[in-house]
């Protein structure tokens, strides 16, 4: 990151006359824009638009993504979000012509590869989920959340039981997983967790009832474990009459080597911007499938491609819920994810489960005797830790996550899940070479040596970045939220 | 596996350093009668030419619009789209960041998302965007759920002019949180909402009123009486707009919209089989902002007193309200977003105002030739901006095939409206007269 020097708003740039593209000449007759359109309907001013050349577009993004940590810049074990490398060929495959020039409403026999690709996908995070039918339509994975809360739903209502309106959803659950619920109507039981960090399983036998819809359940969940009791755990939700629903933000840990289906779960949502790694794009586009069991298959949201003889063609199932979004879903999204996939092969996509295991692994028994390890068990892709000995020294989550800035690092997942006091969750990804893990570990240690001796290198932390420690209450406070005219 | 860097040694040694012989122990914890003991049934690993080869195979199977010229709008457009956005937009720094949690070292996503609320606060006339939503579809659907918990009503009133599959989406988000909605009907001459022929509904129970503008036909709806009608209320006014129309059409701030939405597209974005688009979301008056759902960015300073840009607002969001959030909404379209707001810098003030005027003159243009032909006729008579509806007693689906086959993409029929014999064109400033004037040879010949 090079630079201190603030960059200027573009339009702070913007210069009367200046021009950053032209359009080819109007080759019709022109009207009069009043003959065409009624002046009531008309702007009086012109949108204050910036006024820029090409080279200065270039080059104001240009600086701007040097202030930018990126996957291609360096490490990024953000916990839960599966930082892993994103291939660049499968960039180039999904930006063909053939598959980004295509207009949604095209007949469909001239978008039968498109169409292809869909129905192969559909298939294949059917077979890594063990479950039936695949809708690609959610945009991201609280999105495909809603979905698949809406299904359930809906099957509960086709078999009469509508009055089932309680989801059950643990402690240390994402904030997307009540947020989406609410968003259904459901009703949020909050499901503790044991001293293992999984499900309280007693405590889930005393939860479950006639109302009961189901649960929300990401394994390994968000202490990055496994959760052992599992089958148990499907037992009990399905014989009170609810449904499982798996929150497959963590299935980087669990491909090839177990499928939520044969865990017990009746949804699952994927996210391919974590998993299958397509780019995060600084916070999207995501895309988030479901794939769910026969029962359900019924009402997932249309259309879906479904195959007769050798064509391809849209179908809406029986009893869909309806459509959760325009056209298809992001088609280039799940175009990389397909491009991901092939890539791998059955054999490949094992090893990367098993390698960000293992790295996780490997991470976490380094610093466990200088971070406190709130469960101490193998853990899956990822782990958490906690800032609780730092913090009686004065230093806090934050600003360890902010001194790690200082070293090039973007920092782990902080203060999530949430059963944890001063939680770091690091989620390394199979992609880093062991020379990265081992200098963020000795990034680790050296910072946790500085809390002990200079607490205030932290507690005042970044000090190498393009800004220092920026004021979050402030703007809050007094929320700027555009650029005004001086 | 090309992409997991682990040699054998290194293996060794992490498998040493953690005291256990192979990774499978990692594992060990899972009951074992459900660990898999077979690979899955995928097809095996291509290399890097033979996944090339693959995707050119399954792009062959495609008719593309860098050789088919496109009629056909209805909520993906095909306008032009400047080279230096993918470029710019190819950055690892960009494309390979997540969401900027960690401010201090995503300035730069932070600061493109500001200019980018700031471009669609200008272009829409609100105070403020929030950092995009999936698409325009979800943007309204949450807008209404918005406006039914800022009003405490429980009934939302959609215009019948509203594309449809934004009707379908709308509906179901509505229905699960059980809200009531009432459509209001158009005109069959006009082809728009009669704001004095909508009756039956009982407004004061009404917590939001939507126009769609240019609506579905791409007629342009007498959008500031609904909202007046709305506003003697007490409801809300939710404007969805076209963002390349608001280089010429009055903003829907000056049109007294409380909520305005949309899909981004249109502004730089691929067409790509219908996404990853964007939605943008954007509202006026401190009270419904901190209603709003999704991301924001504001601006802050650093300890020294340098300007910076961090996420705020957050309190209303799932992370930390949880059931009582705004939203579920996590990640959003950032890239998209990004995309949008590249392609409004670079066309500039001027510029963004000529694909406007450029695609009104074209459309217009087309349809008068179009309206030439004999049995074509105008069936509304409501101005329009890049779309318009032609009517003629034939059957557009076979039309449109035989089209194809000489490298047109002809109009969506609505048969699916109700419309029989009517179908959709748009023309974006893309097309060029000699295009449009061989479509109009070709169709003469095949009508
Ligand atoms: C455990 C978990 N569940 C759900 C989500 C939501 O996914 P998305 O951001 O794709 O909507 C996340 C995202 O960070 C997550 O970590």
């Amino acid at each position: 990151m090079a630079t201190k020097k603030v960059v200027p708003l573009i339009i702070e740039r913007s210069t009367p006359g200046r021009r950053g593209y032209r359009l080819p000449e109007l080759d019709v007759p022109e009207i009069p824009l009043s003959q065409l359109i009624p002046e009531e309907h008309l702007r009086t001013e012109p949108a204050e638009l910036p006024e820029v050349s090409e080279l200065e577009v270039v080059r104001h993004y240009t600086q701007l993504s040097r202030l930018n940590h990126g996957v291609d810049v360096g490490f990024y074990p953000l916990g839960s979000c599966t930082m892993k490398y994103n291939p660049r060929v499968h960039e180039d495959v999904t930006s063909l012509p053939g598959f980004a020039a295509l207009h949604p409403y095209q007949p469909e026999s001239s978008v039968q590869g498109a169409m292809e690709l869909m129905f192969n996908l559909s298939e294949y995070l059917a077979v890594i989920s063990g479950l039936e039918a695949t809708t690609l339509q959610p945009a991201a994975g609280a999105h495909g959340e809603l979905a698949g809360l809406m299904v359930i739903k809906a099957f509960h209502a086709h078999n009469g039981e509508s009055h089932r309106n309680e989801m059950l959803i643990p402690d240390s659950a994402h904030g997307t997983n009540p947020a989406s619920s609410a968003m259904v109507g459901y009703k949020v039981i909050e499901v503790p967790s044991d001293d293992r960090g999984g499900v309280d399983v007693e405590a889930l036998k005393k939860l479950v009832g006639p109302n009961t819809a189901g649960l929300m359940l990401t394994n390994p969940n968000t202490l990055g474990l496994f959760d052992e009791n599992i089958c148990t755990i499907s037992q009990i939700v399905h014989d009170a009459g609810g449904l499982l629903y798996y929150d497959g933000a963590n299935a980087n840990a669990i491909l090839g080597i177990v499928r939520p289906g044969d865990m017990g779960f009746d949804v699952v949502h994927y996210n391919l911007h974590k998993t299958f790694s397509t780019p995060h794009g600084g916070g999207g586009p995501g895309s988030g499938p479901i794939s769910v069991s026969k029962e359900l298959a019924p009402f997932l949201p249309g259309p879906i491609v479904q195959k007769e003889g050798d064509k391809y063609v849209f179908a809406t199932p029986e009893h869909s819920i309806g459509r959760l979004k325009s056209f298809y879903g992001h088609f280039l999204v799940f175009a990389k994810a397909y491009a991901y996939i092939l890539s791998h092969g059955p054999k490949g996509l094992r090893e990367v489960s098993e390698t960000a295991v293992l790295h996780a692994n490997y991470m976490m028994r380094r610093l466990q005797d200088v971070y406190y390890l709130p469960v101490d068990r193998h853990c899956k892709h990822e782990f958490v830790l906690s800032g609780m000995w730092q913090r009686d020294m004065g230093v806090r989550t934050t600003d360890i996550a902010k001194r790690l800035l200082d070293y090039g690092y973007h920092a782990p997942t902080v203060y999530f899940p949430l059963i944890v006091d001063e939680a770091i969750m690091i989620e390394p990804t199979e992609t880093e070479p062991k020379s990265t893990l081992d200098e963020f570990i000795e990034a680790m240690r050296a910072i946790a040596q500085e809390a002990k001796e200079y607490p205030e290198n932290l507690t005042s932390a970044p000090h190498h970045t393009p800004v220092t420690r920026l004021d979050e209450s402030r703007a809050a406070r007094q929320p700027i939220l555009r650029w005004q005219k001086p | 596996m090309r992409y997991i860097p682990l040699t054998q040694d290194e293996k060794q040694e992490m498998l040493d350093v953690l005291g256990i012989a192979s990774v499978q122990e990692l594992f060990d914890d899972i009951p074992e009668h459900i660990l898999l003991d077979q690979d899955l049934e995928l097809p095996e690993a291509l290399s890097e030419a033979e996944l090339v080869k693959h995707f050119r195979e399954l792009a062959k199977k495609n008719s593309d619009l860098s050789s088919v010229v496109s009629f056909m709008g209805a909520g993906a457009y095909d306008h032009l789209t400047p080279s230096v956005i993918k470029h710019i937009i190819g950055r690892g720094e960009f494309l390979t960041a997540y969401t900027p949690y960690q401010a201090e070292i995503s300035q730069g996503v932070l600061q493109s998302t500001f200019e980018y609320q700031s471009l669609i606060a200008e272009i829409t006339g609100m105070e403020v965007a929030n950092a995009s939503m999936y698409d325009g579809a979800t943007a309204l659907a949450e807008a209404c759920l918005m406006s039914c918990a800022a009003t405490r009503r429980e009934l939302v009133v959609l215009p019948s002019t509203l594309h449809p599959e934004w009707q379908e989406v709308v509906k179901l988000y509505l229905e699960n949180q059980d809200v009531q909605i009432a459509y209001l009907p158009y005109d069959r001459q006009t082809g728009i909402i009669d704001p004095n022929a909508v009756g039956g509904i009982n407004w004061s129970d009404v917590a939001c009123v939507v126009v769609q503008q240019p609506n579905f036909f791409g007629l342009l709806e007498n959008a500031a009486a609904l909202g007046e009608l709305i506003h003697e209320h007490g409801g809300l006014f939710i404007m969805a707009v076209d963002p390349i129309s608001l280089s010429l059409l009055k903003s829907p701030g000056e049109l007294g919209a409380d909520i305005v939405v949309g899909d981004g597209q249109s502004l730089g974005n691929a067409m790509g089989f219908g996404g990853p688009s964007l939605g943008f979301f954007a509202a006026s008056g401190s009270k419904l902002i901190r209603r709003m759902p999704g991301r924001v960015v504001g601006e802050t300073v650093d300890t020294e007193g340098k300007r910076g840009f961090v996420l705020t607002l957050q309190t209303r969001e799932q992370h930390i309200r949880r059931e009582k959030a705004t939203s579920n909404i996590c990640s959003n379209q950032a890239l998209n977003a990004l995309i949008a707001a590249i392609y409004l810098n670079v066309l500039g003030k001027v510029g963004y105002q000529e694909v406007g005027m450029q695609c009104l003159q074209k459309a217009n243009y087309f349809k008068q030739r179009l309206l030439e032909i004999e049995g074509l006729s105008a069936p509304f008579s409501a101005p329009s901006f890049r779309e318009f509806v032609i009517q003629g007693d034939v059957d557009w689906a076979e039309i449109n095939q035989r089209l194809l086959e000489q490298g047109f993409l002809g109009g969506l029929p609505l048969d699916g409206c109700g419309l029989a014999g009517h179908v959709l064109f748009s023309v974006t400033e893309a097309r060029t007269k000699e295009e449009m004037d061989t479509f109009i040879t070709l169709l003469r010949g095949l009508i």
